[in-house]
C-alpha cells in the first residue's frame, strides 16, 4: 500500500522538522480532482457496513464501454485516472529516493565520527592506558530510553553523551568509549535495518505496479459512495442516445423493469401529461448541444402527478459529434405545491396589505376629516360665545342714551355682528346638516322683506357702481312659513357672490310662484332652470325630503331667481362649483377671495328644504342662481306677530312696513352715486334720508323761531341743520358739512350749533370784522376758570366769567355776548337752568321766566338793554361744557336750548385737542358773524 | 457756582423722574403737561397757583363730603353729586387722573345708594388725594429750589419779578 507508507513517511519528517523539511509537495492530488474520496484504508469499514442495494442502476455495459472507448469524456476520465496514478508512483519514488540519499548522508556522517572517535581514543588509550573498568551498562540503557520506541526504525539522533564521570578521567573515558561503541553498533544496526526496508518497499512497489487494480479499487469505490448518496435520494439519472433511447438508468423506485426501459423512449415507456414535453426538451438540448434545465410536471398513469426538474446535458463523441444527453431528474413535486402556496400566499398577503393601507389611509383621512370638524365646530363654538358677547353688550349700549351718529355706527356695529353671528351658526349647522342632525325652523315671514332686507344689507356695504334690484311677483303670498334664517342666508351668500364678481350693472333678485316641479309619484323631474339654451347649466339634486302631498294645497313653490351681470362663470368650472372649498379656479381665488363654502352651504340648505339650487352662466355676461323651495302658505290674518329676526333693522322702517308688505319692487344704488332714487323706491337710505328732512327744514325755517323749531324737532336726532336764509345749493351744504365732519370731528356738534345760527354766507363776509367776540364763561370752579382763561388768554381772547346760572343769566342782561359757555353742573341756577331762561329771554324778549324763578334782575340798568328790540335780539351761541355724558347728557342740552356741548375740555381729551376744541369754537365763531 | 449749577441739574432730573413717575402711575395725566404749558413769562407761577386752588377747594369738598356721608339720617345724594362733580372737573382740569376715576367711582357707587361702597370710596379718595398733595409738594418744592438757584445764578432775572 504505497499510500500507507507515504503517510508513515510523512508523519516522521514532520516530526523531525529540523532535520527534513518540506519532503512531501503538497497538493498533489488537488488539481483536477473530480472523485474526492476518502483515502481508502481508514474508513473501509463505513462502507462495508452499508447495504447496497445495487438493482436500481441498470447499465447497459456495451454502452458504457464504448462510452469509455468513444465519448471524449470517458476517455479523458480515463486518462487522468491513470495519469494520476503514475504521477502519484512517481512521487513516492522520489520520496523514497530522497529518503535513502538522507540517510546515506547520514551514514558517512556517523562513520566520519566514527574515525575520529577512533583516534581520540587512540590518544587517549596512550594516555591513560588501562585504567579501572567501569560498568556503564546501566547509563547506556539510560541513553536508548531517551529514542522513542515509534521511530525505532529512524535512524536520527543527535543527542549528546552525557557522561557523569569526571572529565579526563579513566573512569570517563572508560565510559565514553563504551558509550561509543554502543553508538557505533547501534548505527550499523540501523543502517543494516533501513537497506532491509528499503529492499522490502522496492520489493512492495514492484509487487503494486498494476494500476489496474487500483483504478478498479478506486472505481469500486466511487460506486459505492455515488449508491450510498443516492440510494435515498428522490433522483433518476439516466443516459440515452441519439435517438433518445435509455441505455442507462439509475432510478431509486423504479417500476419498470430493465428490459421495459433500455433501448426505450421516454414515449415508449410511459403515457401521459409531461411525456412529450421531456422528450422534446431532450431532443432540443440535444440539438442545440447545450445543457438545459426544465420543470416539467407528469401526470402519467405510472407515477401520477409529479413534478421533475430536469437536467438534460449533450454528450460529445471525441470527434465532437453528439452521441446522446446525459439526464437527471429530480422529483420536485412537493416543492412546486409549496411553492405555488407561497406564492399564492404572497399575493394574498399583498393583496391585504394593499387593503390595509388603503384603509388605514381611509382612517386616516376620516379621523382628519373629523377633527377637522370638529375643530371647526369648536372654533366656531368658541367665536361664537365672546361674539355673542360683544354683540349683546352693543344691544345694551344701543338701549342707552346715543346720538344720531352714535345710534348709526351702533346700528351697523349690530347688524354686522349679528351677521357674523349668524354665520358661525352656520357653519355649526353645516356640520349639523352633514351629520344630518341639523333641524330647520318653521317660521312666518315675509318673503318681500326678506329680499328687502338682503338687498339693503348688501347695498349698505356696496363699494361698486352697482344697482341692487328685488322683484317679487304678485302672486308671491305676503307670509310664508319656512326657515327664514336659513332662506335669507342663502340669498346673502347668493347676493354677496353675484356683487362680488359683478363689476358693473346690476344684480337682481326676482321672486316668483311656480307650478309644483314634484307633482304627485313624479321624483326629481329636470327641472330646466333658466329656459335659456345656451347656458350651461348643472342642476343640484335634492334629497326632497320634504315634499308633502298630505298639505298639497297649502304649499306654494316658490322660484328665486339671483341674476348678475358679472364675469360670469366658465363651463368647466361649474361641476365643481357646489363642492366645499372649490371656486371656479385658483385665479379666481386669488383675486376674488372667499373660503368657497358659501355656495356649498347654500346648495345644503336648499336641498335640506327641499327644494333645488342651480346655476346658469355665461361667461363674461353674467349668471343666474335659480333656486326653487317649496313653502306652506301662512294666512297673514292670524296675528301679525313678526318673527323674522331684524327687529332692530326694521325698528326704523316701521311706518313704512305697510308698503313693504305689498311693495314688490326694490332698488337699491351705491350711496356714492348720489342721492338719486328711482320713483319706485320706497326704501330710503338713513343718510340720505336724513339729508331730505334737513332739506325740509331748511325749506320752512326762515325764521329763527322757525329753526329752533326745527332744532327741537330734530333734537332726538341731533339732525344737520341747515341756515335758511338766501340758501346755497344744498350740495353745497353738504360738502360744507361733509368738510367740516371730516376736518374736525369734536368740532361738528360747536359747528353744527353754529350752523343754526342762521346765518347766511353772505353774513359771514360781513362778519369777518376786528373786533373780538365777547364771551362768557359760566363755571363755578376757580380751578376751571383758571385754567379756561389760561387757555383763552393763549389764544388771545379775553372772557367773563361768573360763577353760576343765575349769574350768567344778569350778565347776559346786562351785556351781549357772542358765545356762552356753560357748566352744566353749578349751584345756585345749573347750566341748563339758566340756558332755558336766556332762550326764553331771546324768544320773549323779557326775563318774566327769570323772574319766576327768582333771579334778581336791574331792568333797565344797562343802556345797552335798552337799545336792543325784540326783534334784533339776537340767539346768542350757548355751548354746554360737562364733566361727562354720562349725567349731564347731550340730550339734554339740547332740550334745554343749548347748540352744542363739548364734553369739558380739561378732562378727557388730550392736550391737542383740547385746543383744538377751543380754538374750534373760535373758528366757528369766525365763520358765523356775531355780530352786525 | 459748578456745585449750584449741578444741584438745579439734579433737580431739573428729579423734578422730571417723579413727574414720570407720577403718569406712570396714572396719578396724573397729559392734562397736566397742559397746565404747565399755559405758564409762561407773564403767570410764572401759574401752575402751583392753580394747584393750590385745587388743593384749597378739594379739602372743602372732601369735608363736605365726608359730611354728607357721615350723615346716617340724610342721604342727599343730590348734594353729593354736585360735590363729586365738582372735585371730578376741578381734578380732570389739573389732570389729577386718579383722583377724577376715584371721584367717577364715587359717584356711582352714590346713583347705587351704595352708602359702604361710598365710605369706601371716600376713603380710597382721601388717600389718593393726600398721595397727590403730596407729591406735589414735593414737585414745587424742587421747582421752587430749581428757580432759587436760578435766582442766585442770575439774580436779575429774580429782581426783575
Amino acid at each position: 500500500m504505497v499510500h500507507e507508507m507515504e503517510d508513515d513517511h510523512v508523519e516522521d519528517m514532520e516530526v523531525e522538522v529540523e532535520v527534513l523539511s518540506s519532503m512531501w509537495p503538497e497538493g498533489i492530488d488537488e488539481a483536477g480532482k473530480k472523485f474526492n474520496l476518502e483515502k481508502p484504508g481508514l474508513h473501509e469499514d463505513m462502507l462495508e457496513d452499508l447495504a447496497f442495494i445495487e438493482e436500481p442502476s441498470i447499465v447497459d455495459f456495451k454502452r458504457l464501454v464504448e462510452l469509455t472507448s468513444y465519448s471524449e469524456k470517458g476517455s479523458s476520465q480515463l486518462a487522468y485516472l491513470v495519469q494520476n496514478w503514475e504521477y502519484k508512483q512517481e512521487n513516492a519514488v522520489r520520496l523514497l529516493r530522497e529518503e535513502l540519499e538522507s540517510l546515506s548522508k547520514q551514514q558517512h556522517e556517523v562513520q566520519l565520527k566514527k574515525l575520529e572517535i577512533f583516534e581520540q581514543h587512540r590518544f587517549e588509550e596512550s594516555y591513560g592506558g588501562d585504567k579501572r573498568p567501569v560498568s556503564v551498562l546501566d547509563e547506556v540503557i539510560e541513553i536508548f530510553q531517551d529514542v522513542p520506541k515509534k521511530r525505532n526504525d529512524i535512524i536520527v539522533q543527535d543527542k549528546r553523551v552525557e557522561i557523569d564521570a569526571e572529565y579526563d578521567t579513566v573512569i570517563y573515558w572508560k565510559q565514553k568509549a563504551l558509550h561509543l561503541g554502543k553508538l557505533l553498533e547501534e548505527s550499523v544496526q540501523r543502517e543494516h535495518l533501513l537497506l532491509e526496508k528499503l529492499e522490502e518497499s522496492i520489493e512492495n512497489l514492484e509487487k503494486q505496479s498494476s494500476p489496474v487494480e487500483e483504478l478498479s479499487q478506486i472505481l469500486k469505490r466511487a460506486d459505492n459512495f455515488l449508491h450510498f448518496v443516492l440510494q435515498n435520494a428522490p433522483v433518476v439519472i439516466g443516459h440515452q442516445d441519439q435517438d433518445l433511447r435509455y441505455r442507462f438508468i439509475y432510478n431509486h423506485f423504479p417500476s419498470l423493469g430493465e428490459e421495459d426501459i433500455i433501448g426505450k423512449t421516454d414515449v415508449e415507456i410511459f403515457k401521459g401529461g409531461g411525456v412529450k414535453e421531456s422528450q422534446d426538451f431532450k431532443r432540443e438540448v440535444l440539438e442545440k448541444g447545450l445543457p438545459g434545465k426544465r420543470e416539467i410536471t407528469f401526470e402519467t398513469e405510472l407515477f401520477g402527478a409529479k413534478t421533475f426538474l430536469i437536467y438534460v446535458e449533450p454528450v460529445f463523441s471525441k470527434d465532437g459529434e453528439k452521441i446522446g444527453v446525459n439526464y437527471m431528474g429530480m422529483e420536485i413535486t412537493d416543492q412546486v405545491k409549496k411553492r405555488e402556496k407561497m406564492a399564492k400566499l404572497r399575493e394574498e398577503i399583498a393583496v391585504q396589505k394593499a387593503k390595509e393601507t388603503e384603509l388605514n389611509k381611509t382612517i386616516h383621512i376620516t379621523e382628519e376629516t373629523m377633527r377637522a370638524k370638529q375643530m371647526l365646530a369648536t372654533m366656531s363654538h368658541e367665536i361664537r360665545s365672546p361674539l355673542s358677547g360683544v354683540v349683546s353688550m352693543a344691544e345694551i349700549l344701543s338701549t342707552t342714551k346715543l346720538d344720531k351718529d352714535q345710534k348709526q355706527l351702533l346700528g351697523v356695529m349690530l347688524s354686522s355682528g349679528d351677521l357674523v353671528l349668524q354665520l358661525i351658526n352656520d357653519i355649526l349647522d353645516l356640520s349639523k346638516v352633514e351629520s344630518g342632525v341639523m333641524r330647520l325652523e318653521a317660521t312666518k315671514f315675509r318673503p318681500r322683506e326678506v329680499i328687502k332686507h338682503v338687498l339693503q344689507t348688501a347695498a349698505a356695504s356696496l363699494k361698486k357702481m352697482l344697482i341692487l334690484e328685488g322683484h317679487v311677483a304678485d302672486d308671491v303670498p305676503l307670509e310664508i312659513i319656512g326657515d327664514v334664517l336659513r332662506i335669507r342666508q342663502i340669498l346673502t351668500n347668493l347676493i354677496s357672490n353675484a356683487i362680488k364678481f359683478t363689476h358693473q350693472g346690476k344684480v337682481e333678485i326676482n321672486l316668483y310662484v311656480i307650478a309644483d316641479p314634484f307633482p304627485e309619484g313624479q321624483q326629481n323631474p329636470k327641472i330646466n332652470a333658466n329656459g335659456n339654451a345656451n347656458d350651461s347649466s348643472i342642476s343640484a339634486k335634492n334629497d326632497h325630503e320634504e315634499n308633502e302631498p298630505e298639505s298639497h294645497e297649502a304649499v306654494v313653490w316658490i322660484r328665486c331667481d339671483v341674476k348678475d351681470t358679472g364675469i360670469g362663470i366658465p363651463e368647466t368650472a361649474l361641476p365643481n362649483l357646489f363642492k366645499k372649498y372649490m371656486q371656479a379656479g385658483a385665479d379666481t381665488a386669488r383675486k376674488y377671495g372667499g373660503t368657497g363654502l358659501g355656495l356649498a352651504i347654500c346648495k345644503q340648505l336648499v336641498e335640506l328644504m327641499g327644494g333645488h339650487l342651480t346655476v346658469s352662466s355665461k361667461e363674461h355676461s353674467g349668471s343666474t342662481f335659480t333656486f326653487i323651495l317649496p313653502h306652506k302658505i301662512s294666512h297673514p290674518c292670524d296675528g301679525s306677530d313678526d318673527t323674522d329676526g331684524f327687529g332692530d333693522m326694521a325698528d326704523n322702517d316701521n311706518e313704512s312696513t305697510d308698503d313693504d308688505i305689498t311693495c314688490g319692487f326694490f332698488q337699491f344704488q351705491p350711496h356714492t352715486l348720489g342721492s338719486v332714487f328711482s320713483s319706485k323706491d320706497r326704501i330710503t337710505h338713513k343718510e340720505i334720508t336724513s339729508m331730505d328732512d334737513d332739506s325740509s327744514c331748511f325749506d320752512t325755517s326762515s325764521e329763527p323761531e322757525s329753526s329752533s323749531k326745527c332744532n327741537s324737532e330734530n333734537e332726538n336726532t341731533n339732525s344737520i341743520l341747515i341756515p335758511s336764509c338766501s340758501p346755497p345749493s344744498k350740495t353745497d351744504l353738504c360738502e360744507t358739512w361733509e368738510a367740516r365732519k371730516d376736518s374736525n370731528r369734536s368740532a361738528e356738534c360747536s359747528s353744527n350749533s353754529n350752523s343754526s345760527s342762521c346765518v347766511n354766507q353772505g353774513e359771514v363776509a360781513i362778519a369777518r370784522s376786528a373786533k373780538k367776540p365777547r364771551i362768557l364763561l359760566v363755571e363755578d370752579q376757580m380751578v376751571n376758570v383758571m385754567v379756561a382763561r389760561r387757555m383763552m388768554r393763549q389764544l388771545n381772547q379775553d372772557m367773563d366769567v361768573v360763577n353760576n346760572g343765575a349769574e350768567a343769566v344778569r350778565a347776559v342782561n346786562t351785556c351781549a355776548y357772542d358765545l356762552i359757555l356753560m357748566d352744566v353742573c353749578m349751584p345756585v341756577m345749573d347750566g341748563l337752568e339758566a340756558t332755558r331762561l336766556i332762550r326764553s329771554y331771546e324768544k320773549t324778549g323779557n326775563w318774566d321766566e327769570a323772574r319766576k324763578t327768582g333771579v334778581e334782575l336791574e331792568e333797565h340798568d344797562s343802556p345797552f338793554c335798552n337799545q336792543i328790540s325784540k326783534e334784533s335780539i339776537k340767539r346768542i351761541p350757548i355751548i354746554a361744557m360737562t364733566a361727562n355724558t354720562m349725567s349731564e347728557s347731550a340730550d339734554e342740552c339740547y332740550e334745554n336750548g343749548m347748540d352744542s356741548f363739548i364734553t369739558k375740555p380739561l378732562t378727557e381729551f388730550p392736550e391737542l385737542k383740547i385746543i383744538s376744541n377751543i380754538s374750534s369754537i373760535f373758528e366757528c365763531l369766525d365763520f358765523f358773524a356775531f355780530n352786525d | 457756582m459748578c456745585l449750584l449749577g449741578f444741584g438745579a441739574v439734579r433737580l431739573r432730573t428729579d423734578m422730571n423722574r417723579l413727574l414720570s413717575l407720577l403718569f406712570h402711575q396714572g396719578v396724573l395725566d397729559e392734562q397736566f403737561l397742559q397746565l404747565q404749558h399755559l405758564q409762561d413769562q407773564t403767570s410764572p407761577n401759574f401752575v402751583s397757583d392753580v394747584v393750590t386752588i385745587y388743593f384749597h377747594e378739594s379739602e372743602k369738598l372732601l369735608r363736605n363730603l365726608r359730611t354728607l356721608l357721615l350723615d346716617k339720617e340724610i342721604w342727599d345724594y343730590v348734594k353729593l353729586g354736585i360735590h363729586l362733580n365738582q372735585l371730578m372737573g376741578s381734578s380732570s382740569s389739573i389732570g389729577a387722573k386718579r383722583v377724577r376715576n376715584i371721584c367717577a367711582a364715587f359717584r356711582a357707587a352714590v346713583e347705587q345708594n351704595n352708602r359702604p361702597a361710598c365710605m369706601r370710596a371716600l376713603e380710597v379718595l382721601e388717600h389718593e388725594y393726600c398721595y397727590l398733595k403730596n407729591k406735589l409738594h414735593e414737585l414745587f418744592q424742587m421747582e421752587q429750589q430749581r428757580v432759587l438757584g436760578d435766582a442766585v445764578r442770575y439774580p436779575g432775572v429774580v429782581h426783575q419779578q
